[in-house]
């Protein structure tokens, strides 16, 4: 899932502050499931605002709605019948989602109410970890499903640098070294033979691109 | 004639081999560089110069080795993959060889947020097997990255480190070995105080017979003093001091610990002398480099040999 983090209220009452009505947009689906943007964090952000409106007796009028996908036009179209009505929109969707709510509503204001992160998994309750850095050429299948572009400090392909110590990456000794689960998991099925391959220099361009990458599928297209 | 390089002539020669650190000023000043040089000149066969070690901004290790072999030295470029992309590593690869440097080093370097940038994006665009490879490209096949042709390839002797006290263990060795696949020519290997795994080490690299493919430099660190000794083996990742070395550094006054380091430093080469497979040694004595002649004189290295 894509995950992400509220903002602090304090950057978020600086965004609004011009504003007296307010629709405050959440997402069902990948940052409802890291907690974040979802109907239930929506529902707090609303609740917050107003507590705070009041006690600087300030008149604020919020209205809450969560679609089930922020990034699909499909279901940004049910806010059609009253963006019109609120000064901004405080999307707790992720990046993809302000953006899509944006391009809907060319003359909507629209401001996060998040800070995206990044791809990752709900590791357990109140834990996400990253694993994956969309570089568009996947080679898990070399690294017993351990990216090292994601979980590596430095990114390296062809085994651990010199100071993976007990197991725990330099940079950060509460991490796991990326290399030594490579190699744990390998040797568990006597693939350690498989790290003989010296990869060559990545494709970076498949990551970078040219600007925002696409994907184009005709057989998608009706 | 192009110069070539000392390093390799001396270890081509079976010369027991001594290299060491040197590391660039933090600020532009090219007499700081002058001063180490003239140090460790006549005692050593190559020096050294670091990349911005552990991530802090110094003097570059291009500009000083430029300065070092303008005094008659011999010099080994590092080049860490942490903070330039594979464009600009080929192009100072190229400009090394052009201003006459014949050694590289090529290291992944330690993580930016280590140093006094913290805030910096590691570029990490290739790692250091790529590196060793791309360099043995450029220089056997005259080649870039991608296939385009050098007008003139670089004249670099290539070379690595290894870290034998790093984990995962079991994959130490095979790493060496993947790294002299890759093409690297010599290594240097981090500080050994622990000479019971360094053996362990060796033998599996002798083994597998990769001593003949590769010329091992053993790393070589004097303490200062027991603080050091205790704050390295503590704070600095992949390195190992066992505790004996740390309480014979305890054991003398304070005034005393400077000789003692040296003494474990002189007995530790004395010991890599007689391991298999060890080609010289690579002395880092980190901002104290004027304790390199007398290091090199008591473990009876100097002179060194005319090549």
């Amino acid at each position: 899932m894509i995950t992400a983090e509220r903002k602090p209220l304090s950057e978020i009452h600086e965004m609004i502050a011009p504003y007296r009505k307010i629709l405050v947009v959440g997402c069902g689906t990948c940052v409802a499931e890291c907690a974040a943007g979802g109907e239930k964090e929506v529902g707090l952000l609303a609740s917050a605002l107003r507590m705070d409106a009041q006690r600087a007796g300030r008149d604020l009028d919020i209205k809450e709605v969560t679609l089930d996908r922020q990034c699909v036009y499909e279901f940004i179209d049910q806010l059609t019948e009253f963006i019109e009505q609120y000064d901004v929109v405080l999307s707790l969707g992720c990046g993809a989602g302000v953006q899509a709510v944006a391009e809907v509503f060319p003359k909507a204001i629209i401001v996060p109410a998040l800070n995206t992160t990044f791809v990752g998994e709900t590791k357990e309750v109140g834990l996400w970890v990253e694993k994956c850095r969309g570089c568009g050429d996947c080679k898990l299948g070399f690294f017993a499903a351990v990216c090292p572009i994601t979980s590596c400090a430095k990114g390296l392909f062809n085994g651990p640098c010199g100071g993976s110590q007990d197991g725990q990456c330099e940079v950060d000794p509460d991490t796991p070294c990326a290399w030594q689960l490579i190699i744990t998991r390998l040797e568990e099925v006597g693939g350690l033979d498989r790290l003989k391959k010296i990869h060559p220099p990545a494709d970076w361009s498949k990551q970078q691109g040219r600007g925002p990458r696409k994907i184009m599928r005709e057989d998608q297209k009706i | 004639m192009r110069g070539e390089s000392r390093l390799k002539k001396v270890l081509q020669g079976g010369s027991f081999t001594v290299t060491a650190e040197c590391g660039p000023p933090k600020g532009a000043d090219p007499e700081a560089i002058r001063k180490k040089g003239g140090i460790l000149k006549g005692f050593v066969d190559s020096v050294n110069v670091t990349d911005n070690q552990t991530g802090v901004v110094r003097l570059s290790s291009l500009a000083a080795c430029a300065i070092l072999l303008q005094d008659g030295l011999d010099p080994i470029l590092q080049m860490v993959t942490r903070d330039r992309n594979r464009i600009a590593l080929q192009s100072d690869i190229l400009g090394a060889s052009a201003l006459g440097i014949r050694n590289i080093l090529c290291l992944s370097g330690d993580h930016q947020s280590f140093g006094n940038q913290p805030q910096a994006k590691g570029v990490f665009d290739i790692d250091s097997m790529q590196l060793i490879q791309l360099v043995r490209q450029m220089r056997d096949d005259g080649m870039l990255l991608g296939g385009e042709k050098l007008t003139e390839p670089p004249h670099l002797f290539v070379g690595a480190v290894e870290n034998p006290f790093a984990d995962p263990l079991s994959y130490r060795v095979l790493r060496l070995e993947k790294k002299v696949t890759a093409g690297a020519e010599f290594i240097q290997t981090q500080c050994i105080y622990n000479l019971v795994r360094f053996k362990e080490w060796m033998e599996q690299v002798v083994d597998r017979g990769i001593h003949e493919k590769v010329s091992i430099l053993g790393g070589i660190t004097p303490l200062k003093s027991a603080r050091m000794a205790a704050y390295m083996s503590d704070h600095v990742a992949g390195m190992n001091i066992p505790d004996e070395i740390i309480n014979r550094m305890k054991s003398v006054p304070a005034d005393e610990q400077r000789e003692e380091g040296i003494q474990i430093a002189v007995e530790t080469i004395q010991a890599l002398k007689g391991i298999k497979g060890i080609h010289g040694i690579h002395i880092m004595a980190i901002e104290w480099e004027e304790v390199v002649p007398q290091l090199v004189e008591k473990a009876g290295l100097a002179p060194r040999p005319a090549v």
